[in-house]
């Protein structure tokens, strides 16, 4: 933060970070924060197109309940790759790598993140990951399920799984780096002024992320490299031929993918917050308890594995004290709903896309928080684990969450992004669109996982079809909801209207520097003297360092 | 089953089936009064409060520490009660019941194999009478697979190299979903089967019209002669150079490591499979390993056949597992009547 001084504001055609340089080679080797998240953008864009080709196949073969549209080792695969890819390299990296990357320095006032270097090589890892997995997938593909349970992976599998390990394996140093670099960063780089309970909440949140990616990250990695000792040499660490116990993978592997969870859906909570506040010209209710409950959840998040084991032989006693703590993690994020709503009260409520996102995001999370209750529930998760229910709750959290938050920042953030306005109307009616097929896609799984069908089966007895039917329905208007902000978001990047720095009229300081930014982020070092969501009149929230020249123009 | 008016409700046809389902009604009654609480706030908010002219600022309210300590400790206070009757459920159900009959579950890709204590096997179909309870005690031949029974709200992974169990009490007669809920390879959703529940009448008639089949333990006592055993533990478990098994199921066992347990089937499993582990004290570690020898369901007849070895004089002295071995000799007349036919 003491680092920069102010420099020379560019008087004529603005310069800005997309036209500073052209070329390749500019965006290859950038060290800019905000080239770096265009680029993640771009990646985890093919990845989420993949993933989201693999849940249009799911959907098509369980239209009918007989197994007939593809064999069941290539279904296997494909719920498989769909998960892989959709958790790995789409919903972990999402928000934090793209969002986060672009908006972490400039909502604290900083010219980059710590490290730029680091950042870009976290980009190159994802991508090596990326491609390895991509490699094995397209080589033979992978049919353990995204949770590489042993000792069908480690033996029985005759699938790619030590590839696809190993492309995981590699980009989950890229979340590592990403998390250090937000760590040291929002530590060390806050513009003057910028004190701790000043920060956007959206900086808590990946602050919290950061932590859960640092601490957990590692144990996946371990993880995934004993499954790979014991699928190459047979060390006997999880098949129980060799005196290994296959348990021990499921301790190992929740230890991290539980808190992966929460690396999933904290940031999206922080991008909730900020529309939440943002679109109702509100401070958030009890910013303290919001902030802290990030924290909360991430501390939390640790203890909880366990309760993925409820029915694979774990200690009764064990089993109780994961469903008292997983009871209790639910509270931090009972919170925030609450405060978020009671946000709302007395506020100027726009109906601008991103807030219809958000309260959609609201709407969801709480139908998946809620849910996530039955599941921690012992005697009712005996019935449901391994279910759809399972499948329902958790795409409640991570699409209906996660995609909401990750959609609807998008928009929020676009004409900063691009310099460019998305077009309104289909912004709301796409939101709408994906709102309806989203709860038509997952509700009816709900039910039929209460009536008993188990997930991961490539037929079903016919008595779930109807439930299906509706899913598969969902699903395809869910697709479209999807399809139309692609087209319209790229259209814009050329047509849309052009931004101005502040085009929703807010304090932050994202919005107190041109659309887009230049690469330097501000044209002055910015002071902050006002509180975070310290809604003032538009003159007063103007761009910093910029008055003064267009004054003298 | 009084339940089946109610939409969305599978069957319910065991004994903890309607505990299951009363639970699940509060958890489903809680969510959806707060979704609807939490909707219908927003929406009230959402269209109340619309913003009316562009540049307004409402007044800000920074928060209240009664109102967020109110709903922390509501929400904390209702997490608890579902706590609270779910964990007492589970407690309960977690321990079969000593007088309980036990069948034997062997999960293989891609297919179920049921062997009742009297020696009926099955395939992918379980037999079972209403009134009576059932223990499984459940192993895997190769990968992880969960025996699930919709109907009765009872699931429990089946792994290999360990024993699981699980129990229930059928109350309806019919026919009921068996499906295989822990994913294990190609043909995952094909390792499907059916629970019938039959009038104990009708089952004691099923049981004999298929009684030609060995029980296990007179399938294990074969076994132990064929293996060898005999030559060290005696021709009926009264033991010799190893140690005595008859009664053992149950004993405290005093190791050469100064250790104690009580011997249940993993300890007897382990013992066969991987002898040097855990030696009895004042016998030597000769025994050699039977792993690979033995199959799943072979280990499951031996094991069934040392629990039927009656001990003599010395009761153990710990009582929960011991008796829960009188009823298994008791409730298979077969095999415990075999064993003595063949001395």
């Amino acid at each position: 933060m003491k680092a920069f001084e102010t420099f020379e504001t560019p008087s004529a055609a603005r310069v800005n970070y997309i036209n500073a340089e052209y070329g390749l080679k500019s965006w290859l080797l950038t060290r800019d924060h905000k080239r770096i998240a265009l680029l993640y953008l771009g990646s985890i864009s093919v990845f989420f197109f993949i993933g989201g080709l693999y849940a249009m196949f799911i959907r098509l073969e369980l239209l009918t309940p007989q197994g007939d549209l593809l064999s069941s080792t290539t279904y296997n695969k494909v719920f498989t790759q769909h998960g892989i890819i959709m958790i790995f390299f789409f919903l972990i990296p999402s928000i934090p790598a793209t969002l986060g990357n672009f908006l972490v320095p400039m909502m604290i006032g900083a010219k980059d993140l710590a490290f730029p270097r680091i950042n870009l090589l976290s980009w190159y890892i994802y991508l090596l990951g990326g491609i390895v997995t991509i490699w094995a997938l397209l080589a033979g593909g992978i049919d353990t399920g995204w949770t590489f349970y042993a000792p069908y992976s480690t033996t029985f599998s005759n699938s790619y799984v030590v590839a696809t390990g190993a492309g995981i394996f590699i980009s989950g140093f890229s979340s590592i780096l990403t998390g250090l670099n937000f760590i040291v960063t929002i530590h060390t780089m806050r513009a003057p002024g910028m004190t701790w309970f000043r920060l956007p909440l959206f900086i808590w949140a990946h602050y919290a992320t950061s932590l859960i990616m640092i601490l957990g990250t590692p144990v996946v990695a371990i993880t995934i490299l004993l499954l790979a000792f014991e699928r190459l040499a047979h060390v006997g660490i999880f098949d129980p031929a060799a005196g290994g116990d296959p348990v021990l993978f499921q301790h190992l592997f929740w230890f991290y993918s539980h808190p992966a969870v929460y690396i999933m859906v904290l940031p999206g909570m922080g991008v909730i917050s900020e529309l939440i506040a943002n679109f109702s010209r509100k401070n958030i209710f009890g910013y303290k308890f919001v902030a802290f409950s990030s924290l909360a959840i991430a501390v939390f998040g640790f203890l909880v594995w366990g309760h993925h084991l409820f029915v694979a032989s774990q200690s009764v006693y064990a089993g109780m004290i994961f469903s008292f703590l997983s009871f209790a993690v639910a509270i931090p994020s009972a919170i925030k709903v609450f405060n978020w709503t009671a946000t709302l009260y007395k506020a100027s409520i726009s109906y601008d896309t991103p807030m219809l996102y958000a309260l959609g995001f609201i709407g969801l999370f709480t139908i998946g928080g809620m849910t996530g209750l039955f599941l921690a529930s012992l005697a009712v998760d005996v019935h449901l684990s391994d279910t759809y229910f399972v499948v329902a709750h958790f795409h409640y959290i991570m699409v209906g969450g996660t995609l909401l938050a990750y959609l609807g920042g998008l928009h929020y953030w676009w004409p900063k992004i691009t310099g460019r306005m998305y077009p309104e109307g289909w912004g709301r009616f796409s939101a709408l669109v994906v709102f309806v097929g989203f709860n038509l896609t997952f509700l009816p799984q709900f039910i039929a996982g209460y009536l008993g069908m188990p997930r991961r089966y490539h037929a079903y007895p016919p008595e779930f079809q109807v439930f299906n039917v509706l899913s598969t329905a969902g699903a395809s208007i869910l697709g479209v909801g999807l399809i139309i902000p692609f087209i319209y978001l790229l259209w814009s990047m050329r047509y849309g209207k052009r931004a101005e720095p502040n085009p929703w009229h807010l304090p932050g300081l994202e919005w107190r520097t041109p659309s887009p930014p230049p690469t330097e982020n501000f044209l002055a070092t910015p002071v902050v003297t006002w509180e975070a969501y310290e809604f003032a009149p538009p003159e007063e929230m103007q761009v910093i360092g910029k008055m003064e020249e267009e004054e003298t123009v | 089953m009084q339940t089946s008016w109610i939409p969305f409700v599978p069957d319910s046809a065991s004994t903890v089936s309607g505990k299951v389902d009363a639970l699940y009604f509060y958890l489903s009654g809680v969510t959806v009064f707060f979704t609807l609480l939490i909707s219908g706030v927003l929406i009230f908010f959402v269209i109340k409060y619309r913003r009316r002219n562009p540049f307004e600022i409402p007044r800000p309210i920074d928060g209240s520490h009664k109102l967020e300590t109110l709903w922390s400790v509501i929400p904390f206070i209702i997490a608890m009660s579902m706590f609270a009757w779910g964990a007492q459920i589970y407690f309960e159900n977690s321990r079969p019941p000593q007088n309980a009959n036990e069948i034997y579950v062997v999960g293989k890709q891609w297919m179920w194999k049921i062997q009742h204590s009297t020696g009926q096997r099955e395939i992918n179909e379980l037999h079972v009478p209403v009134g009576r309870k059932i223990k499984l005690i459940m192993t895997s031949e190769d990968t992880i697979h969960d025996f699930f029974i919709p109907a009765f709200r009872i699931k429990t992974d089946v792994l290999p190299g360990k024993y699981t169990t699980q129990w229930f009490e059928a109350t309806v007669p019919g026919k009921y979903h068996l499906f295989c809920a822990e994913y294990c390879g190609m043909n995952h959703s094909g390792m499907i089967g059916s629970v019938i529940v039959m009038q104990p009448t009708d089952f004691d008639n099923w049981l004999s019209g298929n009684a030609s089949q060995q029980s296990p333990a007179v399938a294990g006592q074969q076994l132990f002669q064929s293996l060898g055993c005999v030559s060290c533990h005696g021709g009926s478990g009264e033991g010799g150079r190893g140690p005595e098994l008859a009664g053992l199921f149950g004993r405290k066992v005093f190791l050469s490591n100064n250790q104690t347990l009580t011997a249940d089937e993993a300890y007897i499993r382990e013992s066969i499979e991987n002898p040097g582990a855990k030696v009895v004290s004042g016998f030597n570690p000769i025994m050699p390993t039977f792993q690979g020898q033995v199959t799943p369901e072979q280990l499951i007849q031996i094991i069934s056949y040392i629990k039927s070895l009656p001990g003599e004089g010395a009761k153990p002295a710990t009582g929960a597992p011991a008796s829960a071995t009188s009823p298994t000799t008791t409730s298979s007349p077969a095999g415990a009547s075999a064993t003595p036919a063949k001395k």
